[in-house]
């Protein structure tokens, strides 16, 4: 059976042109799915359980959605629902969903499925031998799985499917992979399971695979055969190399994707122009294989204090790297002086932007810049203890000079206090899969009526 | 001639938190042909200081772009990354000689 899907944008909380929805609206699709979330911005949002999105960007784009919903009668689904997919960010896209049902008079099936994973689940599964390492992977035993705040695992296609099979409305995903919202009505109706994954994968980033991709809102049509993607705006055009070259995207194998239970090989897929607007593709594979679903999780690695100076005097900016070696060692003196710490109890890394703040000893390129900025990060184990190195380090940072002969410079700082407290530095710490014989073991469904 | 100036654009991202991957938009069949000849494997993964083995290659004539994929040096968001998107490793490539 043919099934359409109409994907608003790449995530939630980054807009979409308001016409290419009204314009989606009207192609009747069987489903609005749209993805909540990434691991691209970093490790903070998971470690922390927070969206990285603003409450009020979230609201305003779901608030159109919601009514795209109620107009096209059809379920709309997010998944990694405030950008990390926890329960609390589940939950927090819940509440916001609760407000509007209230705000537009809507009444609604809301189906949660969270993703969260208990820490003593995963603790016995990698006794049992059921989490495998990927490729690379950090080391990982019951202390290390101990030290994470969130651990989840990404869903797939069946457990979207659970959560559409209670009849809800509006189902609200923790982590999923990026396709499986996408591809789950396709596959559940009989459509080509190579098309159904690979034409959302094409979506999953709304119009990044047309011609132009800040319009965000995209149509793609499957059936037994293959899949049809079109772009709703109409400043946007789907040609067969914007969205073959977007299996390349954060992709690092471009023609095979890893996904619960198997994996995509689009080998042998064929792009073909039906239009100046659509492209049709068929030729992608399915390839099964045993059911694993990823899994994610963080741990706090420290917390850090941050000060920054800028250096103008030509003869400092010239000789800025040998200017943070010296005030490094003489620091480190001071730490051990007045605080009693050994460098194994913290570190500070001083990072030349103007020189090779971006890529650090990767940086091949030199020159004579204006000025530069110091930018000096703390770590240590603890906020106060940060905090403290910072306040120390706070008045040689802002007058160490080359050389003893000198007279004390004194550097820019862009604001008082010249310390910042960054809070916890959250880390990505488990690369692993988790090995299932029942898709809904690690996930659960819950069901209510909202606005009723 | 450098390679920036030769494509149509090079692009950097991380492919999840442990990997990085680049992708050179060579815009035709002929610039293809040359860039994938001119590129030596070896070459990129001393500019991107990775050893030889772990850098995988695809010159991928259909869509004319050579990608190529590393596990990132530090991964994404720890203590001694530099860059959490990963986009500036492109300019690496893009100012190499081709």
């Amino acid at each position: 059976m043919a099934t359409r899907v109409l994907v608003p944008s790449g995530v939630l909380g980054l807009g979409f042109d308001r016409a290419a929805l009204a314009r989606g609206v009207a192609a009747r699709p069987d489903i609005i799915a749209i993805d909540g979330g990434s691991t691209d911005s970093g490790p903070y949002s998971l470690g922390a359980g927070v969206s990285k999105y603003s409450r009020a960007a979230t609201k305003a784009e779901w608030r159109h959605l919601m009514q795209a919903r109620a107009e096209a009668g059809v379920p709309l689904v997010i998944g990694t629902a405030g950008t990390c997919g926890t329960d609390a960010t589940v939950d927090w896209m819940y509440a916001i969903t609760e407000e509007l049902a209230a705000e537009l008079g809507e009444s609604v099936r809301v189906a949660r499925l969270y993703s969260s994973q208990p820490r003593d689940r995963i603790t016995k599964a990698l006794a049992a031998g059921e989490v495998r390492p990927l490729d690379p992977a950090p080391p990982v035993d019951a202390a290390a799985l101990a030290e994470m705040t969130n651990i989840v695992a990404l869903a797939g296609a069946e457990q979207i499917q659970a959560a559409l099979a209670t009849g809800a409305d509006i189902v609200i995903a923790g982590r999923t992979t990026d396709t499986a919202t996408i591809a789950a009505l396709p596959l559940a109706r009989g459509d080509h399971p190579g098309a159904a994954w690979h034409g959302a994968k094409i979506a999953e980033c709304g119009a990044l695979c047309s011609t132009n991709p800040t319009s965000g809102v995209i149509l793609v049509d499957f059936d037994e055969t293959g899949f049809t993607v079109e772009a709703m705006a109409e400043s946007a055009l789907c040609t067969p190399h914007s969205v073959s070259a977007h299996m390349l995207y954060e992709n690092s194998d471009p023609f095979r994707l890893y996904e619960p239970g198997g994996h995509l090989d689009v080998t042998g897929a064929r792009y073909r122009a039906l239009d100046a607007r659509r492209v049709r593709v068929e030729g992608s594979e399915w390839v099964p294989g045993p059911y694993t679903v990823k899994l994610e999780g963080a741990r706090i690695a420290g917390y850090q204090t941050t000060i920054l100076a800028i250096l103008r005097a030509p003869r400092y900016v010239a000789a800025a790297r040998e200017w943070t070696k010296r005030l490094h060692a003489f620091l480190q003196g001071e730490i051990a002086n007045r605080m009693g710490l050994s460098p194994a109890d913290y570190t500070i890394d001083f990072r030349l932007i103007g020189a090779d703040g971006a890529l650090g000893s990767l940086e091949n390129r030199s020159g004579q810049p204006v000025e530069i900025g110091v930018l000096g990060i703390v770590t240590a184990a603890t906020q106060e203890t940060a905090a403290e190195i910072g306040k120390l380090i706070n008045p040689f940072v802002l007058h160490y000079p080359l050389t003893e002969e000198e007279e004390l410079p004194t550097f820019a700082f862009p604001y008082s206090p010249a310390t910042t407290d960054r809070g916890a530095l959250y880390e990505f710490a488990l690369n692993h899969v988790l090995m299932l014989d029942d898709p809904m073991a690690a996930f659960r469904i819950l069901v209510t009526e909202v606005g009723a | 001639m450098k390679l920036g100036d030769l494509v149509l654009k090079v692009r950097s991202k991380n492919a999840g938190p442990f990997w990085l991957t680049v992708d050179i938009f060579c815009g035709d069949a002929d610039r293809f042909a040359r860039v994938s000849a001119a590129l030596d494997t070896g070459e990129v993964a001393r500019l991107f200081a990775t050893p030889r083995q772990t850098l995988k290659r695809f010159d991928i004539e259909g869509l004319s772009v050579v990608k190529f994929s590393l596990p990132r040096p530090v991964i994404q968001g720890s203590r001694e990354d530099r860059d959490m998107h990963g986009a500036q490793w492109a300019h690496l490539l893009e100012e190499i000689e081709v």
